[in-house]
């Protein structure tokens, strides 16, 4: 038996084995029977009891078909949400086109999520999970008006889609999702597209529902009406202050749905990879808005946190997240 | 039973766990270990192309530090440009006040993500490239349409590339950063193309919306192809240690 070559040989289908090793070298600390010496008769036993605990599920990390089965539920949050848009009163055609695109979007990645786990998938919850007015059930919550007042309907849109940003970008670096590419890069790859929704939205908001070019609306600080394309600070608490500040706050760091050394901090957050940014981090930013190096940078939130926000919309009962 | 774990000292917990900390001493403790034909194979890939510069070229490296050093290259060129853009004749006689807001919160977070690379990158013990020497076609900053399409073109490039690009990224807190600055590329690339065209903000070109609604990422070897055509002799990127 030999541990080189067995190291070897994983790392060639396995090329993160060595950090995984790393990240959990605490099992060398914490295997018992190995506290003084490792005996040569002892090795085979203790090698063997390093791989089980190495690739055994850690406790709080999810596996991959957990992320995507979360990342499933918020798309049909999503696409539920987007089917609701058809008795809003008073959208541009250009703004009525948009919402039909990103409708489309959002089922496409509701399908592509279901084809992905295949018979994991969870089953559709359906619209009757949902009550977007944040009534739980009641279809009387805060946001009643939500179906025909595009007002409202654009507020909750920017939400989910904020929300959707930070949480695709706080699953990525979950280690099970970082193993598998294909995975990874998909899943990127509708982050960037949530990310492309949220801006358009909000410049929908600048402009107005009747707005003809929405694009060419300014934005008006404290862009809780007319926000900027990206989240400035945390937004002065987003769409709806007071119930929205928790899409562009902190979130937890430990348990279930974090990932290792990613610490989940809130949307005004300028310290980024142990750098500082302010004006005086670089002479290139001499005279830069304190604003812009928040901006510069989105944040990720862990799946509880985005859970806690997405149960906000669901009925009394629900146990989709 | 393991020869190299046997030949030299009774190996010890200390011993076992100490070399794993990071590459380098996980490449000394092969060293150390001796010989096999794997542990031999792992210390040459470990040296793989890090002296594989093409002349003329500026190669980003390997691993994690190359995809830094890559993003940091295309941050360089999207900072730069921005750059030239608010001295140009759109933005000084042309544009209105919103296209002028909107550019210059691009010129702000290029910036800042271009130093931001340099200071990481040399922060995580690593080498930044050198600064890029960029070009452009003539009166790229005249007109509106050439200025919007070369931004949208940068922008649609960039998101392309952070996610194409993620898969060789090791650090899961590498990997979030560049997920904090794609969103934000995102963000302008809809802008952009919302200014160029309302309502283009995701279109056929760059999402896959036909089909699954995904964004069409791009390899590296892809988009320092048009990239270089930005970038003047001596400063063309080559990406050949990555992936």
């Amino acid at each position: 038996m030999n541990f080189l070559q067995i190291l070897s040989a994983i790392e060639k289908v396995d090329p993160e084995v060595y950090d995984r090793l790393d990240s959990r070298r605490s099992v060398f600390k914490h295997m018992s029977g190995v506290g003084q010496k490792l005996t040569a008769a002892a090795l085979p036993l203790f090698v063997g009891a390093v791989f089980n605990k190495v690739y055994a599920q850690t406790p709080g990390g999810l596996a991959v078909n957990d992320v995507l089965n979360f990342a499933l539920k918020l798309e049909y949050l999503e696409m539920y949400f987007y089917q609701q848009r058809t008795a809003l009163v008073g959208l541009s055609s250009v703004n009525s086109t948009a919402l039909s695109l990103i409708a489309t979007d959002e089922a496409n990645h509701v399908k592509f999520l279901r084809n992905t786990l295949g018979s994991a998938a969870i089953n559709d919850p359906t619209a009757a999970a949902f009550d977007f007015t944040g009534g739980k059930g009641s279809n009387a919550g805060p946001f009643a008006d939500y179906r025909t007042n595009p007002v409202t309907y654009l507020a909750l849109a920017q939400s989910f889609e904020d929300t959707g940003v930070r949480a695709y970008k706080g699953a990525a670096p979950i280690s099970s999702v970082m193993a598998n590419k294909t995975v990874l890069t998909a899943a990127l790859n509708i982050h960037s597209v949530e990310a492309r929704h949220a801006s358009h939205i909000r410049a929908m908001r600048r402009g107005g529902a009747s707005s003809a070019n929405p694009s060419q609306a300014a934005a008006v600080s404290p862009y809780s009406t007319a926000p900027k394309s990206w989240i400035s600070g945390t937004d002065n608490g987003g769409a709806v202050p007071g119930t929205t500040n928790a899409i562009y706050g902190a979130g937890n760091n430990s348990g279930a749905g974090t990932a290792t050394n990613v610490t989940y901090l809130a949307e005004d957050n300028n310290v980024q990879g142990g750098v500082t940014l302010t004006t005086s981090t670089s002479a290139a930013f001499s005279g830069f808005p304190t604003t812009a190096f928040t901006e510069a940078f989105d944040e990720g939130l862990d799946v509880g946190t985005v859970s806690t926000i997405a149960r906000l919309f669901t009925v009394t009962g629900s146990t989709l997240f | 039973m393991s020869q190299n774990l046997s030949s030299g000292p009774e190996p010890t917990v200390a011993d076992l766990d100490r070399p794993l900390y990071t590459p380098i001493k996980r490449r000394s403790f092969f060293m150390y270990a001796g010989a096999t034909a794997g542990a031999t194979a792992l210390v040459l890939a470990g040296c793989d192309k890090d002296d594989n510069n093409s002349p003329g070229m500026v190669n980003v490296g390997t691993s994690d530090v190359g995809v830094l050093n890559y993003a940091y290259a295309l941050e360089q060129l999207e900072a730069d440009f921005y750059t030239q853009v608010r001295t140009g004749t759109y933005y000084t006689t042309i544009a209105n006040a919103v296209e002028k807001q909107i550019l210059d919160d691009l010129y702000y977070h290029e910036v800042i993500h271009r130093d931001f690379f340099k200071a990481a990158i040399t922060a995580a013990g690593a080498t930044p490239i050198k600064a890029l020497t960029t070009v452009y076609p003539a009166n790229t900053f005249s007109t509106k349409a050439s200025v919007l399409n070369t931004a949208k073109a940068f922008e649609d490039l960039g998101v392309a590339a952070y996610n194409g690009a993620a898969q060789y990224i090791t650090k899961p807190d590498y990997l979030y950063l560049a997920g904090k600055i794609v969103s934000i590329e995102a963000r302008h690339a809809a802008i952009i193309r919302d200014l160029v065209t309302e309502g283009s903000f995701v279109g056929s070109d760059i999402v896959d919306i036909a089909g699954n609604s995904l964004e069409m990422s791009k390899l590296p070897s892809v988009v320092v192809a048009t990239a270089n055509t930005f970038l003047a002799d001596g400063s063309k990127l080559d990406v050949s240690g990555l992936g």
